[in-house]
């Protein structure tokens, strides 16, 4: 069978996914995520005595605390099967992909399962940051002044 | 009105990242990775700072803000020690998320078992 026969066959038979409802979910689920964010971070500071700074760290250890919590529990994948890019894009989404990859080698092993995994996904994230962030310091630092 | 302004930008973002895996190949370890450049980037002329003022805690939730804190500290430390403190800066502000996601990680993976 050639190449765009194929090509034929398969686009009839995948499923459409809907674009727009996909969008419309990742909106809303994306922006409730940013706003329970807000609302930790105002709780944290309106009743409890902590500085900007803190709350903020605090109110994402709470949101990957929960992420990895969810994962751990077996329904995260199903939640981010709906939201899609709404779990994916928040920091939930990279307490997803450390928490899944290693609970899904951990039967291969503490050091070659878990600990060779560990990374599998999020690694990318924090390679391509570290090394942007890189570059775009140097830049900015020898070229304006820091 | 700073919570809807964080729904919003939380809200947008995700939008353009669903955007992003609809209409081209690229899987979600694309667009995270995408997203943290970007947020690396917006961050070294200062812009997302702005974002940060305006919007609330809503733009310190999606992935793009893990490269303004990496670019962040790396820049606050580079200010006393130079070049030396591009690199011993870097993950001082992002810490917080990446211990975080490890520890736990690593604890609730002893703890639960992979359901198949």
């Amino acid at each position: 069978m050639n190449k765009e026969r194929y090509k034929e066959i398969t686009n009839e038979i995948v499923p459409k996914e809907d674009k727009l409802k996909n969008g419309i979910t990742a909106f809303i689920v994306g922006g409730f995520v940013g706003l329970l964010g807000q609302i930790i971070v105002s709780v944290l500071e309106g009743n409890f005595d902590v500085t900007h700074k803190d709350a903020t760290s605090i109110m994402i250890i709470i949101l990957i605390f929960i992420a990895s919590l969810c994962t751990a529990l077996g329904f995260f994948d199903n939640l981010v099967s709906k939201a899609k890019a709404g779990l994916i894009v928040p920091i939930t989404g990279f307490a997803h992909a450390m928490t899944s990859s290693m609970i899904d080698y951990k039967k291969e092993g503490l050091i070659t399962g878990i600990g060779a995994n560990a990374f599998k996904l999020t690694g990318s994230v924090i390679l391509y940051g570290v090394v942007s962030a890189y570059i775009f310091g140097i830049i900015r630092y020898l070229f304006f002044g820091g | 009105m700073i919570f809807l302004y964080s729904f919003l930008f939380c809200g947008v973002v995700c939008l353009i990242g669903q955007i992003i895996l609809d209409n081209t190949n690229l899987t979600p370890g694309h667009v995270t990775s995408l997203f943290v450049v970007v947020g690396a980037f917006l961050d070294s002329f200062g812009l997302y700072d702005k974002f940060i003022k305006w919007f609330g805690a809503g733009t310190l939730v999606p992935i793009t803000s893990f490269g303004h804190s990496l670019i962040h500290g790396a820049l606050k430390a580079a200010e006393d020690n130079g070049l030396l403190g591009l690199l011993a800066g870097m993950f001082s502000l992002t810490s917080v998320g990446i211990v975080a996601a490890i520890v736990f990680g690593f604890i609730l993976t002893m703890i639960f078992k992979a359901k198949d």
